[in-house]
C-alpha cells in the first residue's frame, strides 16, 4: 500500500502519476489530431510525459522493496492508490480543450521543475533538469495554441474560454502541498508546489489576458487526487491502461 | 583481455534505428565502458526521456557484445551527465547531413525559428529561405521544416546543445 511508503517514495510516485495519466490521456489523440503535424506534435509530446513517468518511477522503485519495476508501480494500483492530480485525468474534450489543459499544466511544470532541479538532491535534480528542458518545449507548443485558437474567431475564442471555465476548478490542486510535498522538505527538497503559486497565477493570468480571455470568476476548487480521491473518469482510465496487466498478469512483449 | 577500443570499434558498427547512418558512437551516447573479471558494463545516455529507440538499441548493444563473445553484459542508462548535440562528433554531423537532414546547430534553436529570428538552410537547395512547420517532428530529436524556394520538405535535428 501507498500510505505505507516513505514520503520520498510517495514524492517520488505523484511526480510519476501526474506524468503518466496525462500521457495516457494525450495518447487517446494519436491518429485523431486536427492536421497530421499537430497529431504527430501531440503524440511527440505524449512519448516525452511517459518518459518522464518512467524516469520518476525507476527512482522510486529503487526505494523500496515492495515494487519491482515502474511497470508494476503503472499496471497494479487501483484508483485509491494513484496520486495524480485531477486535471490530468479530465477528458480531452475538444482540441481547444486539450490545448488548455496541456498550458495550464505545462506552465506549473516548467516553473517546478525548474526549482525542483535546484533542490541540491543529485538523483532529483538530475530528471528535473531533462524535463524541465522538455517542459520548455511543450509549453511553447501549447501556449502557441491557447493563443492561436484564443484569438482566433469568435467561435474559437468561445470554446478557449469554456475550457478555460471547465478546468478552472481543477487547476489549483497543482499549486497545492501533498504530505508527502512538505515531509519532503525536511528531506533536503528545498521547494513545494505551493512556493510557486504565486508565480504561476500571475504568469497564466497575464497570458491568458493577453490571449483575450478572462480569468474565471469560479471559486470552488476541486482537490483530491494526491490523496487518491478521484473523479469518475480514472477508473475508466485504469481500465483500458491496466486491462492487459490484469488479464495476463506480468505478461512480457 | 580486450580493450575498450575494441568495444568502441563494436559499437561503431551499431546505428541510431531512427537514423540508420549515424553510428551511436558519433551520436555520443556512448559514455562509459568498463571491462573486468565479472563481465562487461556500458553505460549510455539517453537522449530524450520517451524516445522508443532507446530500449532497441540497448538489445542491438547487448546482441553485437554477445555475438562477439562476452558474457555477463550489463548496459544502463545514466541520468547524468545529460546528453546535448554537443557530443555528436563531426562524422555524426557530416552523416547527418549526408542523410539529408538539416544538422543542429545554436544559431538555430527552436525558440530563434519560432521568433523568426534565424533560419535552417535547405539541405537540398541551401537556401536559407525556409520555415518551421512544427517543433516536433517524425521522432523526438526533430522537427519538421520546409524549402519556401524548392519547397522541398525537410528535418531538422533540433539542438539543445551550445555549438
Amino acid at each position: 500500500m501507498l500510505k505505507d511508503q516513505s514520503p520520498y517514495f510517495r514524492f517520488l510516485v505523484q511526480l510519476g502519476d501526474d506524468a503518466l495519466i496525462l500521457s495516457q490521456r494525450t495518447s487517446e489523440w494519436c491518429g485523431h489530431g486536427p492536421v497530421l503535424e499537430q497529431d504527430i506534435a501531440l503524440t511527440n509530446i505524449t512519448l516525452d510525459i511517459l518518459g518522464q513517468a518512467r524516469l520518476w518511477y525507476q527512482l522510486a522503485v529503487d526505494q523500496t522493496q515492495d515494487f519491482k519495476d515502474e511497470d508494476q508501480l503503472a499496471y497494479t494500483r487501483d484508483s485509491r492508490e494513484m496520486t495524480n492530480i485531477l486535471l490530468v485525468e479530465q477528458p480531452n474534450g475538444h482540441w481547444g480543450m486539450t490545448v488548455m489543459r496541456q498550458y495550464l499544466y505545462d506552465t506549473f511544470k516548467k516553473m517546478y521543475y525548474a526549482r525542483l532541479e535546484e533542490s541540491g538532491q543529485a538523483s532529483i535534480s538530475e530528471i528535473a533538469h531533462k524535463c524541465r528542458v522538455e517542459t520548455t518545449y511543450h509549453h511553447q507548443w501549447s501556449s502557441e495554441w491557447v493563443r492561436r485558437l484564443a484569438l482566433g474567431t469568435d467561435e474559437g475564442n468561445d470554446k478557449m474560454q469554456h475550457a478555460l471555465n471547465t478546468l478552472w476548478r481543477y487547476h489549483q490542486e497543482i499549486t497545492q502541498d501533498s504530505e508527502a510535498d512538505i515531509a519532503m522538505l525536511n528531506e533536503g527538497i528545498t521547494v513545494t508546489p505551493s512556493m510557486i503559486r504565486e508565480d504561476y497565477q500571475q504568469e497564466i493570468k497575464t497570458y491568458l489576458e493577453s490571449c483575450g480571455l478572462s480569468i474565471p470568476d469560479i471559486r470552488n476548487e476541486i482537490t483530491g487526487g494526491r490523496k487518491g480521491i478521484h473523479t469518475e473518469h480514472l477508473g475508466y482510465i485504469l481500465a483500458e491502461m491496466q486491462y492487459m496487466q490484469r488479464a495476463y498478469p506480468n505478461l512480457e512483449w | 583481455m580486450s580493450t575498450t577500443d575494441e568495444i568502441l570499434t563494436l559499437l561503431k558498427s551499431v546505428c541510431d534505428p531512427e537514423i540508420p547512418v549515424l553510428t551511436i558512437v558519433d551520436l555520443g551516447i556512448i559514455e562509459r565502458i568498463t571491462i573486468s573479471e565479472n563481465g562487461l558494463y556500458i553505460g549510455i545516455l539517453p537522449t530524450y526521456n520517451g524516445c522508443p529507440a532507446m530500449d532497441l538499441i540497448r538489445m542491438m548493444i547487448y546482441e553485437i557484445c554477445y555475438d562477439a563473445g562476452y558474457r555477463n553484459i550489463k548496459i544502463e542508462y545514466l541520468n547524468s551527465p545529460h546528453w546535448t548535440t554537443d557530443r555528436i562528433s563531426n562524422e555524426g554531423m557530416e552523416a547527418i547531413k549526408q542523410y539529408g537532414i538539416a544538422a543542429p546547430s545554436a544559431s538555430t534553436r527552436i525558440e530563434q525559428l519560432i521568433s523568426g529570428q534565424s533560419s535552417v538552410s535547405c539541405p537540398k537547395c541551401h537556401s536559407s529561405h525556409t520555415r518551421l512547420i512544427s517543433a516536433f517532428g517524425s521522432t523526438a530529436c526533430k522537427a519538421l521544416m520546409q524549402c519556401e524556394d524548392c519547397q522541398e520538405p525537410f528535418e531538422y535535428f533540433k539542438c539543445n546543445g551550445l555549438r
